[in-house]
């Protein structure tokens, strides 16, 4: 524990993309389109460089720093700063965002060539990446918090970029009411904390732990600290799309490729899991918390993964992967392997990532058509693109020696050795989802790259118009690329495939490199405060059983063969080449047959309905009833009805002045028998 | 109280009953306001009772001060209630005060 | 039985019913008749107080002036009483139950701690100065300033009691002495410019221009 990390060179990794982001932002029109890429690609390049620095100081020199860089409100007691907390995790975490990040950059200027908000859209990516690093390496709740809403804000920016479309304006509203809702429970286990800890800070919590585990809710014996950490996953549940507030991710797809690599694959939608990896002291305290984290997340990674077999449109398929690894991550981290969730956060940054912008690079081969009932035979076409999604793909399923298998492999030998309640079923859905998430990866392989070549024929009668083609539909020919008219694909300029292949060659190597370090050297032992960043309980030791099996990257991958989970991947390849290559009129009867399964699964289990009826029109409902009763019946009826009764009073009253002067006298002559009396009887004759 | 020897109690409820007497006389002769007036001046001569009696019975001179400066304002008071009266009569051609309600609420 | 106590209680019923008389009379100048005979009572009462002064001014102003000012009244207005009798005994109960109420507090209050039967030791000086000296010397002294009250008191009521019931007379030549001073040539007067007719003198015809001599001798 020696050396301190200057803090110059720390304040300079937030803060130069955040310049980027300004001047892009403001200046956009004054300094043009390339001095906009130009200068957000320099701010998120140095922040790239120095967060990689970092990463070898703390890793070769044990290097870290925790404190304060500026305190900016003390109210009452209440210190309220932005510091930053650097140690293994959040080194890792700054170089993996802005690695991807850097890449995004890149690709965008193919991407967005010919878009309009081409400023905007580099702005937009490079406040994104500040916010996130400044999520990363807060070292207190508040200024978590405020990476959390920021990292939130940009994606509804984000995702709504095209905002001249209903579809994209609906999505990121979607995005972010269903982000409110974690982020409601996420503050709610903010305050708990803070009432209880007495501090934002992370170190003065987690000192706490024990002491707040010993205390129950008030008014119920709920444990307090479980009822924080629960509340703290639902803001996870939201920021990282576990069921059921996953509903957001689909349709965050409406947004431009590259921030659905940058954003819903790689970085934001790791943000729970980060949070949950670096509040460890906490959850480990919980099991009950615990608990639920693995079943959630269990349920994520299967229910999600078989929603990823029906979907047409490519970003879709990629986009329910997505959730389906989040289950994954989420499972590993239930099981208190939370090194395991942070190394399959990793490796997944870079293959998902390397396919969304696969993705996007077929799609503008495509001239924007998504729909893969439209594709085939591309890889004639566009071959680098072609084998780096092979890679990508042979990746995500796990295919022994790329780095997804490491990782994907390790948390299911985490939950196997879990003594957990729940990691029985979690055993199972993770297992089963293997086959699954073979299955619908070459699905889509095999559909985009392989068989017919069904662009050359009519589109398919059901395609909708996709994003990016509504907006581009204005007729313009003139596409940057070149002229089309047999519309027949070509290979994406170098500004798109660079970035491909520089992510695939971390999808391959990155796990056999990394697992020995991250999982059982004591990558994150290289704590502060603590002995180990990542605190784990007296029975939750998976991770040190799998350390005492652990003989190296070589044997783990040999060793593969063995196991059950290779085969099952391999059977869900299989499936997918019987039914999409080999008899490709297969899935159409299958789905008939099957059809009310297919029905559920292709209205993604009816979520989205049943919130839009109990709960948007709930709402409404709730909102009209008090407009009907509360307002107009009780405040306007108080307020008018007291207004009416003065004025029935006034008429009631009025009847006393009868204007004839007798019936005042006596009045008087009342009164004043009144005043007597009451001078009789008071004055005690 | 002895009813052979006068004293103060006696002209003391000589002098609520001449009070009892013009209320009485006040709420029968509600229309017709000059008896009205008339009350008022039986209500004063009660007081004026009550002063002097207390003035003799206490050997203070006070009270017939203060009948003095009473009569002076009944009389002050008649001559204007009167006027009043006439410039009425004058403009409504009737002193039946249950006519006078212009001002009726 | 003394004296005083006798005529204390003849008074006081003769008071009392024509009080009586006063409130229920048919007759409004029956009524005014009957206050006066009641002050009357009032006045011998406040003699048998030794009260000569006040008694006497009862007399002299309130029955001698303001009873009067009563009774021109009620001859002067042209009034129907009997149609003012409408509804006069309705009321009764409600006056009753007051009455009596009124009656027996004050009766509570002021009997209570006043039943000294002893009449004062009169002062021989006192005695010799006379009531109506006493009281002079009293309002003269400490009540000077009341009494200059009082009498501005009386001025103001002389000057609206004339306010309110002064008509103007129509049929009048006085002339208003403000009016006419206020008379201004400038309204009076108007003085016109005009051109003089000019008559030409018309000679009369054939008359010699000049025959002196023979009419100059004759007339």
């Amino acid at each position: 524990m020696s050396a301190n990390l200057s803090l110059t060179q720390l304040v300079a990794v937030p803060v130069a993309p955040l310049v980027g982001a300004i001047v892009a932002g403001l200046f956009g029109k004054q300094i043009g389109r390339a001095n906009a890429h130009r200068i957000t690609i320099l701010g998120v390049g140095i922040a790239f460089v120095l967060s990689f620095m970092t990463l070898l100081s703390v890793v070769n020199d044990g290097a870290h720093f925790s404190g304060t860089v500026y305190e900016w409100m003390n109210a009452g007691g209440l210190k309220m700063e932005v510091g930053f907390l650097i140690d293994g995790l959040t080194a890792m975490m700054m170089c993996v965002v802005t690695f991807v990040s850097l890449m995004v950059h890149i690709y965008t200027i193919g991407y967005m060539e010919e878009d309009p908000g081409y400023q905007r859209f580099f702005s937009y990516i490079s406040l994104f990446t500040f916010s996130m690093l400044m999520l990363v390496m807060s070292n207190n709740f508040l200024q978590l918090f405020f990476g959390w809403e920021a990292v939130g804000l940009v994606s509804y920016l984000l995702i709504g970029f095209y905002f001249k479309r209903e579809s994209a304006i609906y999505a990121n509203m979607k995005a972010f009411l269903v982000n409110r809702v974690g982020d409601f429970g996420f503050l709610l286990g903010i305050g708990l904390l803070l009432a209880y800890g007495g501090s934002l800070n992370y170190n003065d919590v987690f000192a706490k732990g024990h002491e707040i585990a010993a205390l129950t809710f008030p008014g119920t014996s709920w444990n307090l600290l479980t009822v924080a950490c629960i509340c703290l996953f639902i803001g996870a549940m939201g920021k990282s799309a576990q069921f059921p507030l996953h509903v957001w991710l689909p349709d965050s797809m409406e947004g431009p490729t590259p921030i659905s690599a940058l954003i819903h694959a790689a970085t934001m939608v790791t943000a729970g899991i980060f949070m949950v990896a670096r509040m460890s002291p906490l959850f480990e305290l919980s099991e009950a918390a615990l608990s639920f984290i693995v079943v959630i997340g269990a349920i994520t990674a299967l229910f999600m993964g078989f929603l990823g077999v029906v979907q047409n449109d490519i970003k879709r398929v990629v986009a329910y992967s997505t959730l389906s690894q989040l289950g994954y991550m989420t499972v590993a981290l239930g099981v208190s392997a939370y090194p395991v969730a942070i190394f399959h956060l990793m490796t997944h940054a870079f293959f998902k990532a390397l396919l969304f912008l696969g993705a996007g690079s077929v799609i503008i081969g495509m001239h924007h058509d998504q729909d893969m009932r439209n594709m085939g035979g591309l890889r004639k076409y566009m071959p680098i693109t072609w084998i780096t999604s092979l890679v990508g793909s042979l990746a995500l399923i796990g295919t022994p020696f790329f780095s997804g298998f490491y990782s994907k492999d390790s948390i299911i030998d985490a939950v196997k050795l879990s003594h957990l309640p729940g990691s029985g079923f979690a055993y199972f859905a993770v297992v089963a989802s293997v086959f699954v998430t073979a299955l619908y990866s070459f699905r889509m392989y095999f559909l985009v790259f392989h068989g017919e070549e069904r662009f050359r024929g009519p589109k398919h009668p059901e395609s909708p118009l996709g994003a990016e083609a509504a907006s581009h539909a204005q007729g313009d020919h003139g596409h940057g690329h070149d002229d089309h008219h047999a519309h027949v694909p070509h290979e994406s300029p170098w500004v798109i495939w660079v970035p491909l292949v520089l992510l695939a060659i971390p999808s391959v190597i990155a796990g056999a490199f990394a697992i020995e370090p991250l999982l059982y050297g004591g990558f994150f032992s290289h704590g502060v405060a603590f002995e180990n960043v990542i605190f784990v309980g007296e029975n939750h030791e998976a991770l040190t059983e799998m350390g005492k099996e652990f003989q190296g990257w070589a044997a783990m991958g040999a060793h593969a063969f063995s196991g059950l989970p290779v085969w099952l991947a391999l059977a869900g390849v299989v499936v997918a080449w019987f039914f999409y290559m080999k008899r490709p009129e297969l899935p159409a009867v299958v789905s008939r047959t099957f059809s009310p399964v297919y029905k559920l699964l292709a209205n993604a289990y009816y979520l989205d309905k049943i919130n839009e009826i109990v709960f948007a029109r709930g709402a409404v409902a709730i909102g009209r009833g008090l407009w009907k009763e509360g307002d107009v019946v009780v405040i306007d009826g108080v307020v008018n009805g007291s207004a009416k009764f003065i004025g029935w009073f006034a008429s009631v009253i009025r009847f006393l002045q009868s204007g004839y002067i007798y019936h005042y006298a006596f009045a008087m002559i009342i009164g004043m028998l009144g005043l007597l009396t009451l001078f009789v009887t008071l004055s005690g004759k | 109280m002895n009813f052979t020897d006068i004293s103060l109690p006696h002209y003391l409820t000589l002098g609520g009953i001449l009070f009892a007497l013009s209320v009485i006389g006040i709420f029968l002769n509600r229309r017709n306001l000059i008896v009205l007036l008339m009350a008022i001046e039986l209500m004063l001569l009660a007081v004026n009772m009550n002063f002097i009696a207390f003035s003799h019975y206490l050997g203070d001179m006070g009270g017939q001060v203060f009948v003095f400066f009473i009569l002076t304002v009944a009389a002050a008071e008649s001559a204007i209630g009167l006027a009043i009266l006439v410039v009425l009569f004058r403009n409504r051609a009737t002193i039946a005060a249950d006519e006078l309600d212009a001002l009726k609420g | 039985m003394t004296t005083i106590s006798v005529l204390f209680y003849i008074f006081s019923a003769v008071l009392l019913a024509s009080s009586f008389g006063v409130i229920t009379a048919r007759s409004t100048v029956h009524a005014a008749l009957f206050l006066v005979l009641a002050f009357f009572n009032a006045s011998c009462l406040w003699m048998m107080l030794k009260a000569e002064f006040l008694a006497i001014t009862l007399v002299l102003v309130y029955v001698g002036a303001v009873m009067v000012l009563f009774l021109f009244v009620v001859m002067m207005l042209d009034i129907n009483t009997e149609e003012l009798r409408a509804g006069f005994w309705k009321a009764f109960p409600l006056a009753a139950l007051v009455g009596v109420l009124i009656a027996l507090e004050m009766a509570l209050v002021l009997m209570g701690g006043f039943s000294r039967a002893a009449a004062p030791v009169a002062d021989a000086v006192a005695l010799k100065m006379g009531n109506t000296r006493l009281l002079g010397i009293e309002v003269y002294t400490n009540y000077l300033y009341p009494l200059q009250i009082a009498a501005v008191l009386l001025l103001v009521a002389i000057v609206s009691a004339i306010a309110l019931t002064l008509r103007e007379r129509k049929d009048t030549k006085a002339i208003d002495p403000a009016l006419a001073l206020r008379a201004r040539k400038a309204e009076r007067l108007r003085v016109v410019k005009m051109a003089p007719t000019i008559e030409v003198a018309s000679v009369p015809v054939g008359a010699p221009a000049a025959e002196p001599g023979k009419e100059g001798g004759k007339a």
